[in-house]
């Protein structure tokens, strides 16, 4: 199904099972622990082995020899492989570094070798005894130090952001130096990690030349292609799957070394094998969001109008790697005639930098949204009613391009209303409850909606059961549930008792999960796929297809009407297509909008900020389901306090590693920093995104809240630090004296 | 983790005979050195795990203080209505370290024992003289925001990471042992952990195979208690700094210091000058500190937290 004029009236509009908060369909199975995750494929390989990996000790350098026999020799071990005895590995395209290495080391805790044995606990041993002497080579980890020298780069982050190196409109140098109120100021965000639950594991088990792997991995495709690439063989040799992903923030967008390794570990052993990485290896093993440098100059009348704007960012990452995309949201946000926006690029030998949930506007936002706010205050502007002063309903840089869809200023009027604002003192350090200073933020939310193809096979079997296959996956998103409402409401049946199969290199490519991307497409594939099948059934039962409804188990047309199940008495019938799309995203700017809205307490004689209200107000589209699209963005709003508060990859530049490589010292918000949390959803329906005319919250939900919270402490204390996550450390020495 | 011999110990001077041997740990709820064993940070070549050896009560001295069983959990030891009632600094403390579900397993007398949380100890890729005596310190000019600011030296700049023993430090309680010759001693927890010195090895003073037997507290000192830990995130962390502290109605008090230094760091000259106000109390306790770029908030952190705690103190 081409999508590429707007979607008219369809059958997803009766909205009788697709926008209903429903539960989880998949809740029963993970919450009593049946539902495997790649780790637990017992009962499909009873006989797997343990692959435990020996990662690098170094940053940069090469291997100078291995010593394995000591290894080799100890009790139970089966087998060990490194880059010395694996052949020819290739790399995958979504890989900046390849995932073994040998005999050059690319980053810290690169994967070395892996080891082979009868159980977990012997492996573990085993590969504390492989003996590596490196030679240490030369190496830059301050990123500080190589913006000074940095280039500029353009790129994309593959997930909806993307920037040349440098973007420019009107003439912003002369229009930013006559502007009577202008804001020139620096802001930093720190590596983050994606630290999600279930850690990166696979289970592989070959069959002569072909292979079966149980993975972890948000998009089953990619992952499929880039091991076929690294290990030189043919992808339809290949089985892929990844059913359930226990999270994934974009560190499971890509093959990872786990995968790789648990293949190469069981072609050498002759065995299935099972690998896990430990915890500590994940922060520098596996890639990361990176630190940024931004700087944002505004330029406005005194009116508030802005008349000249630049974000420039600079970043870090491995050669051939990409900027982080922090100023791209900035291309779009907000109105000025006079525009620049570029970034840079310094080669880091830290781990590879890459995606990580919203990236580019997650940093990019954090930074803006603070500078809108210095800016308001500059003007004596309520910093809502500056940015609905420079609100667009066009493409700033291309004014013919109108957004599909734009109601920000509503989002933030009425989370305003809601949230109390006009309660809040604009003067800061003015508000004291007990030992708490109070301050309330708000920020703009911003995030791009992609499209991308989909697909999906819908059967309906003789018994009259609506089964979905599609490789799309759920990394705890709510994918099974949101599929099965949306091919129970092309099939007139209720989500329960439709059959959803996920996560399966056998079915249909679907988009899969990133960059806020995979609710709406991959229903849009699932509706594409319900419509063919719905033809069919129509066919079948010598209907007019135009005019046939689906509704409580029945099709009918006209004064004609017969159960579904008798459409497939006579043979299964299957549906099977994609949505594809082309120009509508060209003509149109798809993003999505929102609110955030925070009161924090700093304490007075500490300088520790505690949350005490969240609310986010979104504009996304159709909610295909309110109850877990409400998930996502308060898990998202979650992630936002502790990138404000508390989430720093620690670097230390001399061994070029991210030195807080645990979950005790990387450190993300517990159940009790996070208050009350209100999400609202304006009611939308985007018809020039697709036929569900839904599009992305997840990651909308994050961008802006870190901003939001870092001006809420600046209303609560009057001491603006630009420099994330704010701890207390940064602000202690200005707050008033206590003692 | 590397291989080990285990034995249930089953009494305590065996237990102690048995732990002295080369290699050998006592195991009690295993919180910290089980974790450690996984990641080869701890290698010992023998456990003598210790929880069928009774300790397990808190029973009232003759003195009129308490004596805490070395087994006690630390969830028993914070809700009982003795310590809650007379020494609630100790509840206080202790609720405010780790998470139920540790707080339930690790004992009395391994939250004494437990080990630095420096992120370089942790590393085995990277120095350290704690780990491994004589490979060096990587935190020394490395990231240093957690570590210590007083105490240390330029073998090693960690800190004691524990919440229960800084409490127990202001209540001036005595660490009661048994060693392999069956010998009796009551060590003052002021006493008890070591500054690093040359040896950041050595934790404490016990001897190889010296089992902690109960930790015995003075009888109760009244006043308002308070533990105020300071950290990043409200919950399951370690403290940036925090202060223990038992305030009398005249403004005297007691007070100790946690995440600063190689022990609970109380300094009685100092305390002395709790009337004085904060500022005048950390003056004296921080003098000569040596604090890295990284860690030097933790100096006026000590200071407005102790005025935090006054404050209550005053409400």
């Amino acid at each position: 199904m081409k999508f590429d004029t707007p979607a008219g009236q369809n059958p997803i509009d009766r909205m009788q099972v697709v926008g209903r908060a429903h539960d989880r369909l998949d809740g029963p199975v993970k919450t009593t622990g049946t539902a495997p995750y790649a780790y637990e494929h017992h009962a499909d390989v009873p006989n797997a082995a343990y692959g435990y990996l020996v990662p690098a000790a170094i940053a940069k350098g090469r291997i100078a020899s291995i010593d394995t026999r000591a290894a080799k020799a100890a009790p139970g071990v089966i087998a060990i492989v490194t880059a010395a005895d694996a052949g020819p590995l290739g790399k995958g395209d979504k890989n900046t570094v390849k995932l073994l290495a040998g005999p050059e080391v690319d980053h810290y805790h690169q994967a070395v070798a892996v080891v082979v044995a009868e159980t977990f606990e012997q492996a573990r041993a085993a590969a504390g005894l492989v003996r590596v002497d490196y030679a240490r080579g030369a190496a830059q980890f301050d990123l500080d130090d190589a913006l000074k020298t940095a280039p500029l780069k353009g790129g994309s982050s593959d997930e909806g952001s993307a920037a040349p190196p440098v973007d420019r409109v009107g003439k912003f140098e002369e229009a930013f130096a006559a502007a009577p109120v202008k804001l020139d100021a620096r802001y930093t965000t720190p590596d983050h990690s994606h630290a999600m639950m279930e850690p990166f594991a696979s289970i592989a088990s070959w069959n002569g030349d072909q292979l079966t792997l149980w993975t972890s991995n948000q998009m089953v495709n990619w992952g499929h292609e880039d091991l076929a690439k690294t290990l030189n063989m043919p992808k339809e040799k290949i089985r892929f799957m990844s059913p359930y992903v226990g999270g994934g923030f974009g560190g499971k967008l890509f093959l990872r070394t786990d995968a790789v390794m648990a293949a190469l570990g069981a072609k050498a052993a002759g065995r299935p094998v099972k690998l896990a990485l430990s915890r500590p290896v994940m922060a520098n093993n596996a890639t990361h969001r990176p630190a940024t440098r931004q700087r944002i100059r505004i330029g406005a009348q005194k009116d508030g109008t802005i008349t000249a704007i630049a974000h420039e960012s600079g970043s870090g990452d491995q050669p051939n790697g990409s900027p982080e995309t922090a100023v791209n949201q900035t291309k779009l946000l907000y109105a000025g005639a006079n525009r620049m926006i570029s970034m840079r690029l310094a080669v880091l030998n830290l781990p590879e930098g890459n995606a990580m949930r919203a990236p580019g506007e997650a940093p990019g936002m954090m930074a803006l949204e603070v500078a809108m706010d210095e800016m308001a205050e500059k003007l004596g502007l309520d910093p809502i009613a500056f940015r609905i002063k420079n609100d667009t309903q066009v493409d700033p840089e291309k004014p013919e391009r109108r957004f599909s869809q734009r109601q920000l200023a509503r989002c933030l009027t009425e989370g305003a209303e809601r949230f109390g604002w006009s309660r809040r003192n604009a003067k800061p350090a003015q508000v004291r409850d007990g030992k708490w200073l109070v301050g309330m933020g708000v920020a703009s939310a911003f995030r791009n909606h992609m499209n991308m193809a989909s697909a999906a096979r819908v059967r309906l079997s003789q018994n009259g059961v609506v089964t979905v296959e599609t490789d799309m996956t759920d990394i705890g998103t709510g994918s099974y549930t949101i599929i099965a409402q949306t091919a129970g409401e092309m099939m007139g049946v209720p989500a329960e008792a439709v059959v959803v199969k996920l996560g399966s290199s056998a079915y249909p490519v679907s988009a899969g999960s990133g960059g806020q991307w995979g609710a709406a497409n991959a229903t849009a594939g699932v509706y594409a796929a319900c419509v063919k099948l719905r033809e069919q059934i129509a066919q079948r039962l010598g209907y007019n297809s135009a005019d046939v409804t689906f509704q409580g188990g029945k099709v009918s047309s006209g004064n004609r009407s017969a159960d579904l199940a008798k459409a497939a008495q006579g043979g299964e019938l299957v549906g099977e297509d994609k949505i594809e799309f082309n120009k509508l995203d060209k003509s149109y700017q798809i993003s999505t909008f929102g609110a955030h809205f925070v009161e924090v307490g700093v304490d007075a004689y500490t300088g520790a900020t505690r949350l005490r209200r969240m609310l986010a107000v979104c504009a996304a589209g159709r909610i295909i389901n309110p109850k877990s699209a409400r998930s996502q963005v308060i898990g998202a709003m979650t992630m936002g306090v502790g990138s404000a508060l508390m989430e720093e990859l620690a670097v230390d530049k001399r061994f070029g590693l991210f030195v807080n490589h645990d979950l005790a010292s990387y450190e993300v918000p517990v159940h009790a920093d996070i208050p009350h949390q209100d999400v609202v959803f304006l009611d939308e329906a985007d018809d020039k995104a697709n036929p569900m005319k839904a599009k992305g919250v997840g990651e909308l939900g994050l961008c802006g809240v870190g901003a939001a919270i870092a001006n809420a402490i600046y209303n609560a204390t009057g001491v603006r630090v630009r420099d994330y996550p704010i701890t207390l450390d940064k602000h202690l020495e200005q707050l008033p004296a206590v003692a | 983790m590397k291989a080990f011999t285990y034995e249930r110990a089953k009494d305590a001077q065996g237990a102690a005979r048995a732990a002295a041997q080369p290699g050998a740990k006592f195991l009690a709820g295993g919180t910290n050195l089980l974790d450690l064993m996984k990641i080869e940070v701890e290698t010992p070549a023998h456990l003598v795990d210790v929880q069928d050896l009774g300790f397990d009560k808190i029973e009232e001295t003759r003195e009129g203080g308490l004596r805490i069983g070395a087994l006690v959990t630390n969830t028993d030891l914070a809700a009982d209505a003795r310590v809650r009632r007379d020494y609630s600094v100790l509840t206080r403390a202790i609720v405010a370290g780790a998470s139920g579900q540790l707080r339930n397993k690790a004992s009395t007398a391994g939250n004494l024992l437990q080990r630095t949380r420096c992120p370089y100890f942790y590393d085995t890729n990277m120095a350290c003289n704690k780990r491994k005596p004589g490979s060096g310190c990587a935190a020394i000019g490395g990231y240093s925001r957690q570590l210590g600011v007083i105490g240390v030296s330029d073998k090693c700049i960690a800190t004691f990471p524990g919440d229960m023993a800084v409490a127990m430090r202001v209540l001036d309680a005595y660490v009661e042992t048994i060693d392999a010759g069956g010998q009796r001693r009551a060590i003052p927890i002021a006493d008890f952990h070591r500054l690093w010195g040359d040896h950041p090895e050595q934790d404490t003073v016990l001897k190889p195979g010296e089992l902690i037997t109960a930790v015995t507290l003075p009888k109760p000192i009244g006043g308002k208690h308070f533990y105020e830990k300071v950290r990043d995130r409200a919950s399951y962390a370690y403290a940036l700094v925090s202060v223990a502290a038992v305030i009398q109605p005249d403004g005297t008090g007691r007070v100790a210091f946690g995440g600063v230094a190689p022990r609970p760091w109380r300094v009685e000259a100092a305390e002395a000058l709790l009337p004085q106000g904060a500022a005048a109390v950390t003056a004296r306790a921080f003098q000569g500190a040596t604090p890295t770029k990284d860690n030097a908030f933790k100096l006026p952190l000590a200071t407005r937290a102790l005025a935090s705690v006054i404050a209550q103190s005053k409400a």
